[in-house]
């Protein structure tokens, strides 16, 4: 089959991303071609600040070097710009004389700067800030000359401003508006940098409009001079007033264009064989300007000139990050209110802290910051997920103690940690390896940290801290994902909640028929999702769909927990964390006799066998069993164990009964798989010796009753239960325990804990589903005992059945 | 990839029906001279067989879960393509790969003896 020919205008980083996403999808669909105006290869635009400021150089800041070309067959024209467009004969013109066909056609043509058409404006020494050459032509000036005026203290202004008085030159910032950044700040936030900037030596003229630039003797630039008649010094003058897209030569081509290029949502031009994206693009008003929504268009393209069809540009809410070193500023969305809307704010002049939060129903809408940045890239997830803050709003703005237990606190700013500070403690990645990476393979968003660095990968709590460096190392191009719908794996675009309902919705039984189903791009899933769908479908459909042990992780294949030398450990349950002589002696023959290690006692107050060898499971558990012990499921994403205190059985303080209901509750949820690990605690007073307050479910008498608390989490984070509901009896107990936990079952996302459950849905939903509606609560119960009845000892069916004991045992040859 | 060695220095050995390696799954041979090799049986029924342990960290490659033709080592989740023992990037690795077929329901494997 012929090829289709695809023809990109422009080298930028839309076009090129576009570019990439595109190979992913359809690597042999096109034979592409780019022509590029610039004689560089594709480079990292963003990072031309740190550039000129002298903390990074060209090299480090290229994406795809000549190579990266050749190797993926694409023929470059560099430093040859495209004249022309002939959409009758569907060929493009360079002003070399080169011409080139095309099915399809890519217009990343970018902006340029806005160039105030005032006299003196094409003077020497006088230039925008868009590029290589601009930046090489500022470095030199900074050589040789001494006053420097930046007109326009946006964004990209201020950069400037900072890079060129880090190179020793004096730097007047000249702004037309009251404030500076006005687009992005508040008048407080813009006010508070303003005076940072002039601590490090810039000065601001605000409120001046520009009249003229006047040459010196030597005709190159020497002077500005304002409306007001003043005027300063200048031997080089930066318009930094913003950009226009550029689209000079759609427009001579015949595409509609209107303040951009206009794009539909698939990113096609009124030509649909002419696509556009990035900064030349109008879509639906706008003309981004920002890198993340580049980003977003670019992945909508390359699906569509892939022939999918299936994704939509809707629009990109943004965020600004400054990259001045030593200084933070944060802003996203509606950062200045208006009807309806409400600000939370909490401005420290002293420390040099000013954050505010605009809500609009109880939502996100906005967040300006100064000063204490960490939690922007929270704020930003919230906005974009449309997350109901009601509940949270108290404690807000002291933001997500995310990077709190792995010892970063919330002082150390990701910015200011050095290089060698440990990030992520579970795979020993320290900050400077992160940027690093980030640098030289040109990572953008928290997974590709994640594939490259495994920082983050595994426990996640120092998630929070990787986004930030990712922030701050790659400023506005930092993607954050999108939580809620995010897709289950790279084996499909569906997210958890997508494949849940499709599950139920379409009675899938097993793990393969849901792939087949759900269209899944690889034949058999993979160690992420094939789990998943398994948890799915045995807990909507029990006793009719399929448990596929070949989809469950080791542990829960082996009922066992492999450890890191590959030997497994063996956890007996002890209902309640009560045990008997008889059953400690059989632990205590079963640990000789199988020669094992370690022999410990876990925090759920059980006993863990430790260094087992695979074949000697069947065998061991054997053995346990004959002291009528089973299975502990210390190795499940599922009921784990039910901790008490010796309560009014023994306790003189016990005002309930709390061992005699952890055993009831232990043995009612025996066998329950979930989404996540679900631990519980009976404490008999309000002493809580049995720290309910840190369980999914935690119980505490008091003298009139029971009070029930849910979504606690002693883990990699600790967050304390919240209170659920007062009971009477045990059976009151018993039926709201169980009823939350099957409605967790039943939504929960899988590798979901309780608290990240109840974090998403809200707890006034589960309250509503479970207390508020007795019909609902009773029926969730039922369908949870349903779900557990007949569940036999997976221990002793592997000791007894040889076609499950197969699988522990070795083959030789 | 054995192309050095002579019939006479290795030889396919009988090792079980391969009714007894579940679909997407595997066993473990243990005590040859090269330690524990695992075999793993695929969805369409293709049989590979690689040194029990991950380039990483030395994880029981035969203990992860098979999909495609690879399988994800369950200590931290590299993952090991069968066509090779190569570690799919951005990991780098390579576990020993061992000649494996199916003839007549059973599954062979060539080691040294």
């Amino acid at each position: 089959m012929r090829k289709l020919k695809l023809v990109m205008v422009g080298n930028g980083m839309a076009g090129m991303r576009t570019l990439e996403e595109l190979l992913k999808l359809a690597p042999d669909m096109y034979e592409v071609t780019v022509f590029g105006a610039e004689p560089h290869p594709n480079y990292n635009r963003i990072l031309l600040s740190p550039v000129l400021a002298g903390e990074m150089t060209i090299q480090d800041i290229i994406l795809n070097d000549r190579q990266w070309y050749i190797d993926n067959g694409i023929e470059l024209h560099l430093g040859n710009r495209i004249t022309r467009i002939d959409r009758r004969a569907r060929k493009v013109i360079a002003e070399d004389g080169t011409e080139r066909e095309y099915d399809r056609l890519l217009m990343a043509t970018g902006s340029n700067p806005f160039i105030l058409p005032i006299p003196g404006k094409d003077l020497p020494g006088v230039i925008g800030y868009r590029d290589i050459a601009d930046t090489d032509a500022m470095i030199a000036a900074a050589a040789e000359h001494k006053h420097a005026v930046v007109i326009g203290a946006g964004l990209l202004g201020l950069e400037a401003a900072n890079g060129l008085a880090l190179r020793g030159m004096d730097v007047t910032v000249v702004h037309i508006a009251d404030w500076i950044m006005e687009r992005q700040l508040d008048k407080t936030a813009a006010d508070m940098l303003k005076m940072s900037l002039e601590e490090k030596g810039l000065t601001f003229k605000l409120q001046a409009q520009t009249a003229e630039l006047v040459a010196g003797e030597s005709g190159r630039v020497a002077a500005v001079k304002f409306k007001d008649g003043s005027s300063i010094p200048a031997d080089l003058v930066v318009m930094a007033a913003g950009i226009r897209p550029n689209t000079g030569l759609a427009e001579s081509a015949g595409l509609h264009c209107e303040r951009g290029i206009v794009v539909n949502d698939t990113m096609q031009t009124y030509d649909p064989r002419v696509y556009a994206v990035g900064e030349c693009a109008n879509h639906r008003g706008i003309a981004y300007g920002l890198v993340a929504p580049l980003f977003e268009q670019a992945k909508v393209c390359a699906n569509h000139l892939a022939m999918f069809g299936i994704g939509l540009y809707r629009g990109s809410v943004t965020s600004t990050k400054l990259k001045v070193t030593g200084i933070d500023v944060f802003s996203a969305g509606n950062f200045s209110g208006g009807e309806g809307t409400e600000d939370i704010v909490l401005h420290d002049p002293g420390a040099g802290v000013y954050k505010r939060v605009v809500l609009k129903d109880d939502a996100i809408v906005g967040a300006v910051m100064y000063g204490d940045t960490k939690d922007g890239a929270w704020y930003f997830q919230m906005l974009k997920d449309r997350q109901n803050v009601a509940e949270i709003r108290d404690h807000l703005l002291f933001g997500n103690s995310h990077l709190g237990d792995t010892g970063h606190k919330g002082n150390d700013l990701a910015a200011s940690m050095p290089d060698e500070a440990e990030v992520c403690g579970c795979n020993g990645v320290c900050k400077g390896t992160i940027v690093k990476a980030i640098k030289e393979k040109g990572l953008f968003s928290l997974d590709d940290v994640r594939k490259h660095t495994k920082a983050s990968s595994s426990c996640g709590s120092c998630t929070g801290l990787v986004e930030q460096i990712l922030a701050s190392t790659v400023g506005g191009a930092y993607e954050p994902a999108d939580s809620k719908d995010k897709a289950v794996c790279a084996c499909t675009d569906r997210s958890h909640g997508e494949v849940r309902k499709a599950i139920r919705d379409h009675r899938l039984l097993s793990v393969q028929q849901a792939i087949d189903f759900l269209d899944w791009k690889t034949p058999n899933g993979c160690a992420s999702c094939r789990p998943a769908l398994n948890y799915y479908c045995i807990s909507t459909w029990p006793h009719e769909a399929l448990d596929d042990p070949q989809s469950r992780f080791i542990n829960e294949r082996a009922h066992a927990n492999i450890q890191k030398d590959g030997t497994y450990s063996v956890v007996p349950r002890m209902w309640g964390g009560l045990t008997t002589p008889d059953e400690l002696r059989a632990i205590a023959n079963a640990a000789e006799k199988y020669q094992v290690p370690t022999v410990k006692v876990t925090g759920g107050q059980r006993i863990d066998l430790l260094g087992v060898k695979k074949e000697d499971l069947p065998l061991i558990w054997h053995d346990l069993g004959q002291a009528g012990m089973v299975s502990g499921h210390a190795y499940g994403k599922s009921i784990r164990t039910v901790k008490t205190c010796v309560g009014a059985e023994h306790c003189r303080f016990g005002t309930q009964l709390s061992m005699s209901l952890g055993v009831k509750l232990e043995k009612m949820l025996f066998g329950m798989w979930s989404p996540h690990k679900v631990k519980l605690a009976v404490s008999g007073c309000p002493r809580n010796c049995a720290e309910a307050g840190i369980k999914d479910v935690g119980i505490i008498g008091v003298d009139s009753g029971y009070e029930i608390y849910v979504a606690g989490n002693g883990g990699i984070k600790t967050d304390v239960a919240q209170f659920f509901s007062k009971a009477k009896t045990e059976e009151e107990v018993m039926e709201i325990s169980g009823a939350f936990l099957q409605l967790y079952r039943e939504e929960g996302y899988y590798l979901e804990r309780t608290v990240h459950y109840i974090g998403r849905v809200g707890l006034d939903h589960v309250k509503k589903l479970v207390l508020d509606d007795a019909d609902n609560r009773k029926a969730l119960y039922e369908r949870l005992l349903y779900a557990l009845q007949d569940y036999a000892d997976p221990w002793q069916e592997r000791a007894e059945q040889p076609d499950l004991r197969r699988a522990f045992e070795p083959l030789t040859v | 990839m054995d192309a050095t060695m002579t019939d006479t220095e290795i030889e396919w050995k009988r090792l079980c029906p391969l009714d007894e390696i579940p679909q997407l799954g595997s066993r473990v041979v243990k005590g040859t001279r090269h330690g524990d090799i695992a075999v793993f049986r695929t969805a369409d029924d293709q049989v590979f067989a690689l040194h029990d342990k991950c380039p990483h960290k030395g994880g029981p490659l035969s203990q992860g879960i098979v999909h495609g033709s690879s399988v994800t080592c369950p200590l931290h989740n590299w993952k090991i393509q069968f066509e090779d023992g190569q570690a799919v990037a951005p990991d780098e690795g390579c576990a020993r790969k061992f000649a494996a077929r199916v003839d007549q329901g059973v599954v062979f494997l060539q080691i040294q003896p």
